[in-house]
């Protein structure tokens, strides 16, 4: 068993580190969703933008500006999105902001593929980050390590902010019933901002350890880190905080068990690796057939 | 202290409320009964900010206040009880109430005992989630809730509906206390038997306009009104 821990332990720090990333960016997907019941499609290029700025600031700023920066970027480009694209549509169907989101995400894209030429750009090493360790005869970079711990952190500072804090008892009273928090004085536009804000931070974290594995940025890097933390929200029970992250872990996990299939389960070849994206929305599919709310899905409606 | 004037508000395509006027004086008990879809609940959503009205105006304490959003109501001290209670399900009871304090920069924790007193039994389930208690219950935190922000007025969308006639009765004494101790409230409802016998004016809504208006023990004996609402 320990040989067997020891042979694979790559792929099991690979898919621990990954899944976090995706714990992080899925948490902003199952937060808007929670709140506004919109899938917002523009996350995962929000995501890859949050990647892009750090390339070109990194390229003239210090990485103890570049960081913090990149993190403001991000939230504002959130917000603004919110602002412009979302809220001028809140009363009308849920259909025609999804229709928006959509819109915004090939925005996002395009507007990335016109400021890189197309070109994938390399994204900056970041010290102490970009580093390899060597644990248990298993080459990784430092980034991998980090990440579970950091995710979980994040994740302990979100959860106090909803369940003891004033906003996040606001934020909790708006997903549930706009009318009435109302009539209790709460803003909705600045709960829904906040929720956009708290997202859009975790994306910003997640692209600095995302790229700083993967070392290159283009403009549809968001797509499938964001299409996989969007099958760890609906996965987890999309709209619920700890369903998002433990979803998170599992894709990562269970994607990166594929990838290793040659070793791990003895199967000869590397042909079926290829299909480890596959697995994972199959694997997705066979968990919403036996249970259709996900892991930590909304309980049914309470008496009324 | 509080006047509608003129008041008209579409409503789903509809109009709902058509040009009424009505005023409500400092320290009473006034309310608005009326058949099903007569517009009374449009006129306290109107006045609550939720919904904004075609024409006419709404005056609070000299001030115009119509059209403004609900943020700006609740601040000058107009609350409302919504129709089914509302009670947030996942928050805790005293969630709750601090929700309901929402807008208050000062200490509560006496208004929390203020509420505790009216209302003992929401002290005993203060850690259950809103969404355990009975409708009861429910209608006494959500009572508890609006009074959490410090009142002037508190407008109640039928507080009887869906209770057991003994809950009701519960509901009516306290509704009596609370203006007692000086919150002037401004009631709706179908049970217009229970609302009359506390209001000390009323008026009779019918598809969107006042019909009737006086002293409410004249109204519970006026014969229209008996013929029409109270089934005798």
């Amino acid at each position: 068993m320990a040989g067997f821990f020891h042979d694979n332990l790559s792929y099991f720090l690979s898919g621990i580190s990954v899944g976090g990333q995706y714990a992080l960016i899925a948490i902003g997907y199952t937060m808007v969703y929670g709140i506004l019941r919109l899938i917002n499609f523009a996350h995962g290029d929000v995501f890859m933008i949050a990647g892009l700025v750090m390339v070109y600031l990194s390229a003239s700023l210090p990485f103890t500006l570049s960081i913090p920066l990149v993190i403001i970027a991000t939230v504002l480009l959130g917000f603004v999105i919110e602002r412009v694209a979302y809220r001028p549509l809140r009363s009308a169907p849920r259909m025609s902001v999804m229709i928006s989101a959509i819109g915004v995400s090939y925005l996002l894209q395009n507007a990335a593929l016109y400021f890189t030429g197309g070109l994938a750009k390399v994204y900056p090493s970041i010290p102490g980050l970009s580093d390899t360790v060597v644990i248990w005869d298993a080459t990784t970079k430092i980034v991998t390590l980090v990440t579970p711990f950091l995710t979980i952190a994040l994740v302990a500072v979100l959860t106090l902010l909803i369940k003891h804090t004033k906003i996040g008892m606001a934020m909790r009273a708006v997903s549930r019933d706009f009318e009435t928090s109302q009539l209790m004085g709460i803003r909705i536009n600045s709960v829904i901002s906040i929720t956009f804000v708290i997202g859009s931070l975790l994306a910003a974290v997640a692209s600095l350890l995302y790229f700083t594995n993967y070392a290159s940025v283009t403009p549809v890097s968001g797509s499938m880190p964001g299409l996989k933390a969007f099958v760890a929200a609906v996965f987890g029970g999309i709209g619920s905080i700890p369903g998002a992250v433990i979803g998170g872990f599992i894709i990562g996990i269970c994607e990166n068990i594929i990838r290793g299939g040659a070793s791990i389960f003895g199967i000869p070849g590397t042909g079926w690796t290829t299909f480890s994206d596959a697995f994972t929305f199959a694997f997705l599919i066979v968990i919403l057939v036996v249970k259709p709310t996900g892991l930590f899905g909304e309980k049914a409606v309470d008496k009324v | 202290m509080f006047e509608v004037r003129n008041l008209s508000v579409n409503y789903g395509g509809i109009e709902a409320v058509r040009d009424i006027s009505f005023s409500v004086d400092e320290g009473r008990i006034v309310t608005l009964i009326g058949a099903n879809g007569a517009g009374k609940s449009t006129t306290l959503r109107t006045i609550a900010g939720l919904v904004r009205p075609r024409s006419g105006s709404i005056i609070f304490d000299g001030v115009d206040i119509t059209g403004k959003d609900p943020t700006y109501i609740v601040s000058r001290g107009i609350t409302m009880v919504p129709e089914g209670r509302r009670i947030f399900p996942d928050l805790t009871v005293m969630e709750n109430l601090r929700i309901g304090a929402y807008l208050r920069k000062d200490s509560i924790e006496g208004d929390i005992d203020w509420v505790f007193s009216l209302f003992p039994r929401l002290k005993e389930r203060s850690w259950q989630y809103g969404g355990t208690l009975s409708g009861g219950e429910q209608q006494m935190l959500a009572v508890g809730r609006a009074l959490m922000s410090r009142p002037m007025i508190m407008m109640m969308d039928e507080p009887s509906l869906g209770l057991a006639p003994l809950v009701v009765r519960d509901i009516f004494s306290i509704i009596r206390e609370i203006n007692r101790q000086g919150v002037t409230i401004l009631l709706v409802e179908q049970n217009a038997n229970m609302a009359l016998q506390v209001a000390d004016t009323g008026y009779v809504m019918e598809t969107g306009v006042i019909t009737l208006s006086g002293r409410g023990s004249d109204l519970i004996s006026d014969e229209a009104v008996r013929k029409a609402y109270l089934g005798k």
